[in-house]
Formats: C-alpha cells, sequence, structure tokens
C-alpha cells in the first residue's frame, strides 16, 4: 500500500524535477547563443510599426528613478525629460504608451529580446552598443564638466598645479579620460557620489570631475561653487535605441524627430523638466534639436 | 519631519504606491512559497530514496539552485526564455518560476534532513509493535518531521519575501523600487528622504514577516 504510494509520488517527484531541469538547461543554452541567433530566430523578435500601430499600444523602456530624466512622481506618473519624448511618440503614433521600469545594466537586452520596441532611458551611444542596437538621431549633448570653489575657479585644466588634486568617482568616464590624457594630474578617487561630495565641500581638492550633467546640478544645488569647464573631451549624445534591424520604427522617430524642430520641441521638453535641475545657462550646451549635435 | 524626510510619504499617493509595491512583493513571494513547500515535499521525500538516479539528479538540481545567484536565474528566465525558445514570458510569471525553482531546492533539502532526522529506532519500534509501514508514516515520521520543518522554513520563507527586492531588475516594480523612485523624485526638495523612505521599507517587510513568525511560533507551542 505504502509503497503505491511513494511510487507514485515518486513519479511525480520526479517530472517535476526533470521539468525544473529541463527548464534550467535551457536557460544555460541562453547564456552560451549569440545574439545574432537570437536575433535570426524568429521574426518576433521586434515589432514593425504597423505591428504596434494595430496593437494599439508602445512598450517604451526607460528608467524610473533617475530623476530629472525618467522618474515618477508623487502622483505614481512617470515622468523628466526622457519621458516627455517618450509621451510625444506616442501621442503622434496614435497609440497608448507602457512605460517599462528599465535598469541601465539591462536595457540592451530588454531590445534585443523585443520586450519593449523603444529604450528612452537616457542612453548614450556608443559604438560597442551600436552594434547591438540601432540609435535614432540624438536629442541631447553629454560630455565630461569640472567644477571648482568660486574663489579658484578653474577653466582650463593647464591652471591646475603640481600639488592640487582633483577629484573623481572610481570607475567614471571622467576617471579613464583624465588618467588616459592628462597622466600628470593627481587624483583622488572615491567609490561613491555621497563620498565625493563632501570630500570636495570639505575642500580636499580643488575640482570635481563628472559627467556634465552631474557637476551642473551639484553647482546649482550648492552655494559657492562655479562649473569652470562645462564640456570636457569628447562630447557624447543621447538617443533614442530601437531593436537592430528595426528600420521601420527607426526612421518614422527619426523622421518624428527632425520634424518636432520646427517647434522647438527639446527645447520645450527641457524648459518643461530640465529647468529646475540645471537653470537656463546650459539650455544649448545639453539639448540637441532636430537631431543635429552643434560643432 | 523634514529633516528625517518624512514628508515625502505622504506626498500625492506616495503611500498608496508604498502599499501596492509590497502586495507586489506579497503576491510573488507567497504563490512562491506555496509551490515551493508542495514541491519540496515531494522533491524532499524523493531525496530519502536510495535509488543512485533520482540521488544524481536531485543533487545536481541542488547544487545549480546554490551555485547559481537567483539574478542570474531571473535574467535567463524572463530574457533567456524568449532568445532561446521564442515566447515571451510575463515578468511576474518568470520571478515566480524562478522563485520556485530555488524554493523547491532548499525546502526539498530541509524535508530531506528532517526525515533522516527520525531516528532509526523509531522505524523499527513502530514494526515490533505491527503498525503498518503506511501507519508509520501517518502516526510517527510525517508529524515529527513537520515540527522539525517548522523553523527552518519559516526561514526560508522570510528570506524568499526580502529576496524578491531582485525582480525590480527585470522592470517589475515592488516595494523597494517604489523607495527608490521616491527618493529620487525628490532629490531636490528632501535631500535626506532616503531615512525616512527605507525606514518604511523596512517597516513594510517586518508587518509581511512578523505574522509568519508569530504563526510558526504558535504552531511549534500547539505541538508541544
Amino acid at each position: 500500500m505504502m509503497n503505491k504510494v511513494v511510487k507514485k509520488l515518486t513519479a511525480f517527484g520526479l517530472v517535476a524535477v526533470a521539468a525544473l531541469g529541463l527548464m534550467a538547461c535551457g536557460s544555460a543554452n541562453a547564456a552560451s547563443g549569440d545574439s545574432e541567433s537570437g536575433s535570426s530566430a524568429s521574426n518576433n523578435g521586434y515589432r514593425t510599426l504597423d505591428e504596434i500601430k494595430e496593437d494599439g499600444t508602445i512598450n517604451i523602456g526607460v528608467f524610473s528613478d533617475k530623476a530629472p530624466f525618467g522618474y515618477v512622481d508623487e502622483n505614481g506618473e512617470y515622468t523628466g525629460y526622457d519621458v516627455y519624448f517618450a509621451n510625444r511618440l506616442a501621442e503622434d503614433l496614435g497609440v497608448d504608451v507602457n512605460f517599462v521600469s528599465t535598469e541601465a545594466a539591462s536595457r540592451v537586452e530588454y531590445l534585443q529580446t523585443g520586450k519593449v520596441d523603444i529604450i528612452l532611458a537616457n542612453f548614450t551611444v556608443t559604438d560597442e552598443r551600436a552594434e547591438q542596437v540601432d540609435f535614432a538621431l540624438p536629442y541631447m549633448n553629454v560630455a565630461l564638466g569640472v567644477v571648482s570653489h568660486e574663489d579658484n575657479v578653474i577653466t582650463d585644466l593647464d591652471q591646475i598645479g603640481e600639488d592640487d588634486q582633483v577629484i573623481v568617482i572610481s570607475g567614471t568616464t571622467a576617471e579613464t579620460y583624465l588618467t588616459e590624457n592628462y597622466p600628470e594630474i593627481q587624483l583622488q578617487k572615491f567609490d561613491t557620489y555621497a563620498a565625493a561630495k563632501s570630500a570636495f565641500e570639505n575642500g580636499t581638492g580643488v575640482a570635481w570631475a563628472n559627467d556634465n550633467t552631474e557637476v551642473i546640478a551639484f553647482a546649482n544645488e550648492n552655494e559657492g561653487y562655479t562649473v569652470g569647464i562645462e564640456s570636457l573631451g569628447d562630447t557624447d549624445t543621447i538617443a533614442a535605441a530601437v531593436t537592430k534591424g528595426n528600420d521601420t520604427l527607426l526612421q518614422w522617430i527619426n523622421e518624428e524627430i527632425e520634424s518636432l524642430a520646427s517647434e522647438n520641441f527639446f527645447h520645450k521638453d527641457y524648459e518643461e523638466t530640465l529647468l529646475d535641475t540645471y537653470g537656463a545657462d546650459y539650455e544649448e550646451t545639453l539639448v540637441v534639436e532636430g537631431g543635429k549635435v552643434a560643432e | 519631519m523634514q529633516v528625517l524626510g518624512i514628508d515625502v510619504l505622504f506626498k500625492g499617493i506616495n503611500m498608496q504606491r508604498f502599499l501596492e509595491g509590497l502586495w507586489v512583493s506579497m503576491r510573488i513571494s507567497l504563490i512562491s512559497v506555496l509551490i515551493s513547500i508542495f514541491l519540496g515535499l515531494l522533491v524532499g521525500a524523493l531525496m530519502t530514496r536510495r535509488n543512485p538516479v533520482i540521488k544524481i539528479f536531485t543533487r545536481i538540481y541542488l547544487e545549480i539552485v546554490r551555485i547559481m545567484p537567483q539574478m542570474v536565474l531571473l535574467f535567463l528566465v524572463f530574457f533567456g526564455s524568449t532568445r532561446v525558445l521564442g515566447i515571451n514570458i510575463d515578468a511576474e510569471i518568470s520571478a515566480i518560476i524562478v522563485f520556485s525553482f530555488w524554493g523547491t531546492a532548499e525546502m526539498a533539502d530541509l524535508v530531506r534532513s528532517a526525515l533522516i532526522s527520525i531516528p532509526k529506532h523509531q522505524y523499527e519500534s513502530a514494526a515490533a509493535l505491527g503498525l503498518t509501514e503506511r501507519d508509520t508514516y501517518v502516526h510517527i515520521v510525517i508529524p515529527q518531521t513537520i515540527r522539525r520543518l517548522i523553523p527552518t522554513s519559516i526561514n526560508l520563507i522570510t528570506r524568499m519575501i526580502k529576496t524578491t527586492s531582485l525582480v525590480m531588475l527585470i522592470g517589475v516594480v515592488e516595494v523597494l523600487k517604489v523607495g527608490q523612485q521616491i527618493i529620487e523624485a525628490n532629490r531636490d526638495t528632501s535631500p535626506n528622504a532616503a531615512f525616512g523612505v527605507y525606514l518604511t521599507v523596512f517597516i513594510l517587510y517586518f508587518m509581511a514577516c512578523w505574522p509568519i513568525s508569530m504563526f510558526a511560533k504558535y504552531l511549534e507551542r500547539k505541538w508541544n
């Protein structure tokens, strides 16, 4: 009697374990499968412009905790510079928008698996990423910036003396750039934003190098600091991205960006969402209108 | 209040968002816990069998779960299923699959250790008293096993509830993510919001896990 019960249990348990095991094997394949086989495996890797229109809802991946670019306000509504643009895209396409909260590390993956149609999450255009996704025309600039104390404004890196130290956060582009291009400058490295901030406030370094959006926001929020260098090194751009090969959607976004220039859309976007953080002085530095980067 | 960043909790519908986030966390973890307990009992019973094939199979399963970080499993199920099989699994369902996969393995191991902790002489005494194998299990082995399982499985359940914070990585907005969103949205106006927000998150997790601990305590007392 008991033996029968045990046998049945055994059989059921084996099936369960086998199912879970299979799942694990399938997953292991996923890890080894390269991105090419993923996209060519099915046409469902992405949705074309017509398919999105037919469905009536577009999925857009945005940040939900990166104010002021993509965040959720106290009423639970997505808002910010990226979201403002996303809403306009959906409106002009005549579809509803479904925002998907993404993290920096999973943005490429979301597009490659077609889980979102567009990523609009402060996505910096790089050559490496351009091999994995298709970028639309840019809508924002980003570069390095240097903030310094008001009584000793650094407007040129040559002003930095032998004994002076510049603060950077480890692992940022600022650190890489200064190490490569100005090896003679002494760097003081911190792991977190908070540590770098308090060190700088205590006067440890003569200047602090970071993304220009970060240093501008810092100088605006704190008295006694000036951004002496607004744009250092190569200027990168921020753009919307779609799944590689989704040409119909990409083309539509590009045309949309070009036509929105006539109403100065991104300047309006800046004034609605970024003005409080960055102030009016940096509008021309940060905004890219009509996909054309000013030289 | 401003200093501790408590004010942001009452802005707009922030409190409601916290509770909705908690509900998402609880929904994912409790469904996974139920599946894990059910499958864990079966797999755990299997693990005590002497069959070498079953042994190898369950051993590999347990090791996979132990070695793989849950975050990796989440990515594999959520993105991997689409890449390899072309099927689109909802983020919450992916989370439930991963948490059940993990919970079942751990639960099974707990069941296995509880089962083998019943001394051999109890089986022998039962047999000597003329109890059938079935009666031995129903009246002697299973009640003791369940009693021994309570503290360890409660540990697992509360751990599963807390680990649901990882699901934010596949786009599910749960209680901790709501907290981070609120901190960031108020970065300019209340730079100290982190304190009040994390305090709230702590209280919410506590509210979720405390009744489970109390229930376990009640069961332990009742059965002693």
